[in-house]
């Protein structure tokens, strides 16, 4: 029973993408809309039955195996279409079809007047089950299937309104920048196919633990990290994030914030003993994501643009799932994960919400004084925003920064201190996003009011987004740890916790950043203004990433384009044809028809064979 | 008399030769080129022949019979087109005219 949920929980979605893309542009938008959100709505009720009969009866091995074919089979290597659900891809499973039902019948009520509205709920649900076929593969072969199918769904979706040129390109950025770690990804599968001759995970890590000398694993780790950083939108392949804003924001919330863009997190978690048999990579992991939380929480201080600013928060916050990950501290990573995604999903679908109602504008400083006009809205950005703050005691963030910052901790207290210097910052930009949206002058009156089809999910994620930090809990406050049980046959019990002082830094540092934010931007004061020095100015185009890989990458790639339009390379082969032709011009005057000639080329030829002959 | 040797004949063969070559590539009137021709014919039958005399082989003189024939066959062909081309309105024995040859 439960080996035949689980491929019909990855075929539900697929089967609705392929009928929604046989039928777009022939099928209305309700039943565009039913079929994407009702199929996925499908898949998230088996999987909750599915991880009820886990959890109530889990199995003896740790794990539901089922292998649905076998793929290829030659000498010294093999591979299986094979799922498998343990602890860990139960909780990724639940997320995104929870959180991805809850997003598709948000986009329904969104995309509603939209013509293409079929087509946007085809690559939604393609995308729902090529991140289910990452999430259950047990084959790093058949991941490989699914972390390039969210890919280019991501593609796709980015660039839905594809006839803005900057849709398309934004589009195009996000799938070159991550192409790069996909084929860093690539190398290190392959590289591990020749060295341990499988991709099977649970065989690949055992022969990681018995460690055999031949197994490259600093390589192969490097390389996935690469992979990872680059889906994962961290520092130095970061840049295509908030970019990508320019998709619709139903999919900025599923892709780039709850679901695809945390793969890389998850790759990690899924082949940490690989990553811990190489301390040089976990140290790596933790300072990427240690740079990304600090870089990316100082752009978010200073845009403009509502959902640039969670898009660079996203990123913030996967890094701290990294800093998580380069500390050891497995459980903090995947609990901030799933609290991160039912917040910023929140937050993103707020986000929307607003931005319908104010005629499409998204630049912050032009909304203003909007809590009295939309107070539902309100009260779910606030819900929203103080998870995100990780405000203390009530708000799921909370929770899973503070077991992050207790990992950090034990790792190296500069991580520690990094990290609360970002939680620092999130606290304060978010709620200068806040405060300066919902208070204060009003500069666009909002319009309409936000459907059903949109505000149900938004009270779904907002009690989600408050009470969902509740499974997990520090000691000092209550012994709860729900989560960590779950997952403790992957990851092992949880690191000790730490002096309770930390856990107090925690909670002031938040209310804190809160504290400044309402200083520097509470209605009528001076700083209500964009900030328009030099350093805000390098923060709001992120750090100049973008500015310095133009100049390293994308300039010189034109400029030999450019050159290459003549094409050099075409010149080898006219090379060729020119010579014959003008070697065939000379022969044709021999052709003059003139029989001396004739027979004198003949003697000639003669007299020339018989030299030859002679000769040899 | 002596009979010549082997290299003699062949050197007289070779000088024969040469001049029917010089004779087909130097001169332009049609019928003297025919009469180079023969001339290269002969050199190439007396080399036969020497080689003949020098293995005491008769296939030298069959071959010379052989190239009599061939020679005169060829003298008839190549006499045959200079009346079919006087007679086709080419009064002319200038063979580098020829190429203008239509039809």
């Amino acid at each position: 029973m439960d080996a035949l949920l689980l491929p019909l929980i990855v075929f539900c979605p697929l089967l609705a993408a392929g009928i929604l893309f046989v039928s777009t542009g022939r099928m209305p938008a309700r039943p565009s809309c039913v079929i994407g959100a009702g199929s996925v709505g499908l898949s998230a009720l088996l999987a909750g039955r599915l991880a009820a009969g886990f959890l109530a009866a889990p199995p003896p091995t740790g794990a539901l195996h089922v292998t649905l074919w076998s793929w290829m089979q030659v000498e010294g290597f093999s591979t299986r279409i094979a799922f498998a659900l343990d602890p860990l891809s139960l909780v990724m499973m639940l997320v995104v079809t929870g959180v991805g039902f809850l997003i598709l019948l948000y986009a329904g009520g969104y995309m509603h007047d939209d013509p293409d509205i079929a087509r946007f709920f085809g690559c939604m649900t393609l995308f729902v089950a090529a991140m289910l076929v990452l999430v259950f593969s047990s084959d790093l072969l058949s991941l490989y299937i699914g972390w390039e199918g969210v890919g280019i769904c991501s593609y796709l979706l980015i660039g839905f309104w594809h006839t803005d040129a900057a849709n398309v390109a934004a589009a195009r950025k996000a799938f070159i920048v991550t192409r790069i770690g996909d084929a860093a990804m690539l190398c290190g599968l392959l590289l591990l196919a020749t060295q341990a001759g499988t991709l099977d995970i649970a065989a690949l890590l055992h022969i990681v633990a018995t460690g055999p000398a031949q197994l490259l694993p600093t390589t192969a780790a490097f390389l996935l990290l690469g992979g990872a950083v680059a889906k994962s939108a961290q520092v130095p392949l970061q840049t295509w994030l908030p970019d990508a804003m320019a998709g619709p924001t139903p999919v900025s919330a599923l892709i780039h914030a709850a679901t695809m863009v945390t793969a890389g997190v998850y790759l990690i978690a899924r082949l940490h003993p690989l990553f811990m048999a190489v301390p040089a990579a976990m140290t790596a992991v933790a300072l990427v994501g240690l740079v990304t939380l600090l870089l990316a929480a100082g752009s978010a201080l200073v845009q403009t643009d509502i959902k640039r600013i969670l898009a660079y928060s996203t990123m913030s916050q996967i890094g701290y799932m990294f800093l998580a990950l380069g500390s050891g501290a497995w459980q903090a990573a995947i609990f901030h994960l799933v609290t991160h995604a039912f917040f910023k999903a929140l937050l993103f679908m707020a986000a929307g919400a607003i931005i319908l109602r104010v005629h499409h504008r998204q630049d912050i400083y032009q909304m203003g004084g909007l809590a009295p006009a939309m107070p539902g809205v309100f009260a779910a950005f606030l819900a929203g925003a103080a998870a995100l703050a990780g405000l203390p005691l009530l708000t799921a963030g909370f929770y899973s920064k503070e077991m992050i910052l207790q990992g950090a901790w034990h790792a190296n207290p500069l991580l520690w201190a990094g990290a609360l210097l970002g939680a620092f910052a999130t606290a304060i930009y978010i709620f200068r996003c806040v405060f300066i949206v919902f208070f204060g002058t009003r500069h666009t009156e909002p319009k309409g009011h936000t459907g059903a089809t949109m505000a149900i999910p938004l009270a779904c994620l907002a009690i989600l987004a408050l009470a969902g930090g509740w499974m997990e809990m520090p000691d000092t406050i209550a012994p709860v740890h729900l989560l960590s049980h779950l997952l403790s046959p992957l990851f092992g019990t949880p690191m000790a916790e730490g002096p309770s002082w930390l856990l107090w830094a925690g909670s002031l540092v938040p209310l804190t950043g809160v504290g400044v934010a309402w200083l520097l931007w509470r209605p009528r004061t001076q700083a209500r203004t964009t900030p328009e020095d030099a350093i805000a100015r390098l923060a709001r185009t992120g750090w100049g990433f973008d500015t310095l890989y133009d100049m390293l990458f994308v300039r010189p790639f034109i400029t030999l384009g450019r050159l290459n339009q003549s094409d050099i390379c075409d010149r080898l082969s006219d090379a060729t044809a020119a010579t014959a032709r003008t070697g065939g011009r000379m022969l044709s005057h021999m052709q003059s028809g003139q029989v001396r000639r004739y027979a004198g080329w003949i003697a000639a030829g003669t007299v020339v064979a018989l030299c030859l002959g002679i000769r040899a | 008399m002596n009979a010549a040797s082997p290299t003699q004949a062949l050197l007289l063969a070779t000088i024969l030769f040469a001049t029917g070559l010089l004779g087909v590539l130097a001169r332009r009137n049609l019928l003297l080129m025919l009469m180079s021709i023969e001339i290269m014919l002969n050199a190439a039958a007396l080399a036969f022949i020497a080689a003949g005399a020098r293995w005491h082989a008769a296939q030298g003189q069959v071959m010379f019979l052989m190239i009599l024939s061939l020679a005169a066959a060829e003298a008839a062909v190549g006499l045959a087109i200079i009346l079919r081309l006087h007679a086709a309105g080419r009064p002319t024995l200038d063979a580098d005219t020829g190429n203008r040859l239509k039809g």
